[in-house]
């Protein structure tokens, strides 16, 4: 058990810039999920810990041992690191017995022969791959593979374990069951996890903390789950976590107007942040819609689909098709809109961030 | 904790940065320092000696030799017997991997192995076998049928272009054929369906669908039987020679010989192979334009069963037409080989009265034989395992590790592939008889340093087919699980890619065992190789003893071709 420290990392592939000063701390024994669109450098970043490839700047720690340095020229080879890693294709090499998949760390260990044979086998038991120590890797579902690759993982380090989108390979129910299973072995043993992907909502079931990472491979917000929703740093992190409507924003003779077309006035927003003189955006999250007579903002119900816990309605407003979420179970209790009625439309915390120039009438 | 405990003394200090000296850049190294030594200065002395000597440039041998009437025929006669063999066995070819492949004749797998074999077997033997056959007034066939019929005449003459262009098809058709099969099988045969659903007829099916898909691969089988035929030795010098039929690789062995190594001679030869070379590039230039008017990624890795086309009443014709096909390629000249190494003396008829172990008796006795028979075991196993490795290592620097410079080293490892073993045994001779202050004439390690040049690229292509399955994390996993560098590649790499070495290895060992075009013109007298002890018997008049020679080595080929066959059936878990 130990905490990974990145420190002030830069890297470039040629001259495109991966991340430039990037710092990261993993608290032991927690379960800290990287997340990022694809190809932003999250794996850039678990290559540079496992020792892949080499930093320019910075260095990383696990616990007190340095594993590189780029000032005091320390570059420990990835043999040396004892880092555990699940990746993404699972990895499990084809020509060994589970068994043998499983031993393999710690034979280049050597270690004693009664502890090796015990620790594969309370390895395969946290896995549920007791009784499959004999098959090939070719007679086991992907699940089953990924299970071999975790347990391997496992008795590799008892520090830190990387897991490089593990479970993007499997179908929708197995990797449910696989995030439970992570969490529950993490939670037996207390080994640090640095979990990696793209996938918010894996993340958002699995971590006690996310770092969100942009295209740029900045690091946007590092913190819990209940933060990074409720509180999201910037416009990048509220559009990435969770899906939203963005409704551009005019102030004209002392009000506020949501523009779809035609203007909408919205005088729930506080005037001050015009005060920048840019052009300004509002976004509100799907489910942070609610019906509201009330509202001078309205348009008309064209379709509702029930998807099982909740319900999404596609509203057309002024010349904009947007879509709403609601609870089932609210729409039980209250009415169920119907198709073609008008609405009266209020969004709850509502978020204003600066308009980009590309997307400037774009739904994100 | 445990783990620590194994850590210290290893960790930080161990690979500081720029302190240990990396294994892929030393295998980088050596790869780039071998193909240089192996394959370009070969390659650059021959250019060198034909346009340059004592150090300036000239011009006028070159001219002499190039524009002498001989040339100009032998030339001729290449290129005739080139574009026609590559015509028909390209025509044969085609015909049979679609009979084979897409209709419902019988026996279909039985056959498919039955038409590999001629691809095992050297096309001398061949040569050697229907000369017995159809030889002017000597073939047993020929002089049957002038007493049968009273002819006045031999009604054939296997001593011609004609008779050189069979010979050659009867073992470069396979060619084709394999590659065509092997397009025909992984094609999606919904693509031929929707044409028929669409109303097209059978044929217009063929025309309009199967053959454009098939395209690339017969263009591929095309081009291997061209450049095969364009530098082949054998048939030609077994079968022209009497009659003063030369071509371009039996003109240059001609001169070499008479010129018993002077360098005047090996001058000449080379001249002369740059003139194959042209020959053999304009071949690849077409091929290229040929093939750069269409090239389809519809052919899927994954085989399909595809629908069968009905033959109805063609069915038996058709599989007669096979099974003949069959005997006359296969049969009759192996047969021959073994009928004439039990015969007592070439010309006695091939009756029972007649026979005799002597030959093979001989075989045994003779010192020189047993001698070809080690130095082939020898040169065809150290070459093998030699490629194999370096094949690997070649293989694995291209793909894995890309360093600077890589296509020059994929350029300079398959290059060999389309230069005539002929130009490359002249180089070879140029390069390593003193010129460069390494003399290794006369002896066996010139011989082996020309197969390796010739069949380096066999192994290396294998290899790295196999590589490029090997997904890069599967080592990576290896080195975070605490294995070094080359633990990994042992543990893991090496392993996996296992199957493609041991395939590697009998891709260059078979070939090797039957090498002439590159050994008969290296040989020194303790270096004889198995080939050359066969062509040296026959040229001498002892034709049962080369025939029964012939019939040991078709032996030790098979038993060799089933050894792989049942190796590379075994690959566990890949």
């Amino acid at each position: 058990m130990a905490d990974v420290r990145f420190n002030h990392i830069t890297f470039h592939y040629g001259k495109k810039c991966i991340f430039e000063d990037l710092s990261l701390t993993v608290e032991e024994s927690q379960i800290m999920c990287l997340v990022g669109p694809s190809g932003c450098g999250k794996t850039t970043l678990v290559r540079c810990l496992l020792g892949f490839i080499k930093p320019e700047t910075g260095s990383i720690y696990v616990g007190d041992r340095c594993l590189f340095d780029a000032e005091k020229g320390i570059d420990v080879s990835p043999e040396h690191r004892h880092i555990g890693v699940v990746f993404q294709d699972y990895a499990v090499w084809p020509h060994m017995t589970v068994l043998e998949n499983v031993l393999y760390p710690m034979k280049k260990m050597r270690l004693p022969k009664e502890e090796m044979k015990e620790r594969a086998h309370h390895a395969l038991e946290q896995v549920r791959m007791l009784g499959y120590e004999e098959h090939l890797p070719s007679q086991l579902s992907g699940g089953q593979q990924q299970r071999v690759a975790i347990a391997r993982a496992l008795v590799s380090s008892d520090e830190v374990i990387v897991m490089d989108e593990p479970i993007t390979n499997l179908d929708a129910k197995l990797r449910e069951e696989m995030l439970t299973e992570i969490r529950l072995i993490q939670h037996d043993i207390g080994t640090t996890i640095l979990y990696i992907t793209h996938d918010q909502e894996a993340a958002l079931q699995l971590c006690d903390r996310m770092a969100i990472m942009d295209r740029d491979g900045k690091l946007c917000q590092i913190g819990e789950d209940e933060d990074i929703i409720l509180r999201p740093a910037n416009r990048f992190v509220f559009e990435f976590i969770g899906v939203s409507n963005f409704f551009p924003l005019v102030r004209e003779n002392g009000h506020t107007y949501l523009v779809a077309g035609e203007k909408f006035l919205y005088d729930e927003c506080p005037p001050e942040i015009f005060a920048s003189g840019k052009p300004m955006e509002m976004g509100s999250r799907l489910n942070d819609m609610v019906f509201d007579d009330q509202s001078p903002i309205r348009g008309k119900i064209t379709r509702s689909v029930f998807l099982g816990s909740e319900y999404v309605y596609f509203i057309q407003l002024g010349n904009r098709e947007i879509r709403m979420q609601v609870n089932a179970l609210d729409v039980m209790q209250n009415n169920k809109a119907e198709e073609g009625q008008e609405v009266g439309l209020r969004f709850l915390q509502p978020r204003y961030y600066e308009a980009r120039k590309e997307d400037h009438d774009e739904s994100a | 904790m445990n783990l620590r405990r194994t850590r210290q003394g290893t960790s930080d200090l161990a690979a500081l940065d720029g302190k240990t000296f990396s294994l892929d850049k030393a295998m980088t190294l050596v790869s780039f320092v071998l193909l240089f030594v192996i394959v370009f200065i070969p390659i650059f002395m021959i250019v060198y000696n034909a346009f340059f000597y004592e150090g300036h440039l000239d011009i006028e041998m070159f001219k002499t030799v190039v524009f002498s009437q001989d040339n100009i025929s032998a030339m001729t006669h290449t290129v005739i017997i080139g574009l026609s063999v590559t015509v028909v066995g390209t025509i044969i070819g085609l015909f049979y991997a679609w009979l084979l492949g897409r209709s419902d004749i019988p026996c279909k797998n039985l056959m498919r192995a039955l038409f590999m074999i001629p691809y095992m077997f050297p096309p001398f033997f061949g040569a050697m076998a229907w000369d017995m056959l159809l030889s002017g007034r000597g073939g047993y066939v020929n002089t049957w049928l002038m007493n049968t019929f009273h002819l006045a005449a031999p009604p054939f003459n296997i001593n011609s272009l004609g008779g050189i262009i069979f010979v050659e098809v009867s073992y470069y058709f396979p060619f084709v054929f394999m590659q065509v099969v092997s397009a025909l099988e992984r094609m999606d045969p919904t693509l031929e369906e929707s044409a028929r659903i669409a109303g097209a007829s059978q044929g217009t099916v063929i025309r309009k669908i199967t053959i454009p898909l098939v395209t690339p691969a017969i263009s591929a089988g095309a081009l291997l039987i061209l450049i095969s035929s364009l530098a082949h030795f054998g048939v030609p010098a077994i079968l022209g020679f009497s009659k003063q039929i030369y071509t371009l690789p039996t003109v240059i062995y001609a001169y070499i010989d008479r010129a018993g190594g002077s360098f005047e001679g090996i001058r000449q030869g080379a001249a002369l192979s740059i003139l194959l070379v042209f020959v053999v590039t304009m071949a690849l230039i077409l091929q290229k334009v040929v093939l750069s008017s269409g090239s389809y990624d519809i052919i899927k890795g994954k085989s399909m069963r595809p629908t069968l086309i009905k033959l109805r009443g063609a069915k038996y014709p058709l599989l007669l037409l096979a099974v003949l096909t069959l005997v006359l390629i296969v049969l009759v000249p192996l047969i021959m080989i073994f009928l004439e190494g039990l015969v007592k003396a070439y010309g006695l008829p091939l009756i029972p009265a007649n026979f005799t172990l002597d030959n093979f008796h001989n075989i045994i006795t003779s010192k020189q034989t047993m001698d070809a028979i080690q130095n082939s075991l020898f040169l065809s196993i150290s070459a093998g395992v030699l490629c194999m490795f370096l094949g690997v290592m070649i293989a694995y620097v291209v793909i894995k590790i890309k360093p600077k410079g890589k296509e020059i080293l994929e350029m300079l490892s398959v290059l060999p592939y389309s230069i005539p073993g002929t130009v490359l045994a002249i180089g070879v001779i140029l390069s390593w008889s003193g010129q460069l202050g390494i003399s290794l004439y006369n002896t066996i390690w010139i011989i082996l340093v020309a197969y390796m040049a010739r069949y380096l690229s066999f192994s290396m292509k294998s290899a790295s087919a196999s590589l490029q399955q090997v997904h890069p994390s599967l080592e990576e996993a290896a080195r975070a699980c605490g294995a070094s560098h080359t633990e990994s590649l042992k543990d893991i790499t090496l392993p996996l890619i296992r199957p493609a070495m041991v395939a590697g290895f009998f891709l260059i060992f078979l070939p090797s065992m039957r090498e002439l075009t590159t050994s008969i013109l290296l040989y020194g007298p303790y270096t004889r190789t198995l080939g050359v002890q066969i062509f040296a018997l026959r040229d001498s008049g002892q034709i049962p003893q080369a025939s029964a020679l012939a019939a040991v080595a078709i032996c030790i080929i098979i038993i060799c071709n089933f050894i792989v066959t049942q190796i590379t059936k075994d690959k566990k878990g890949v």
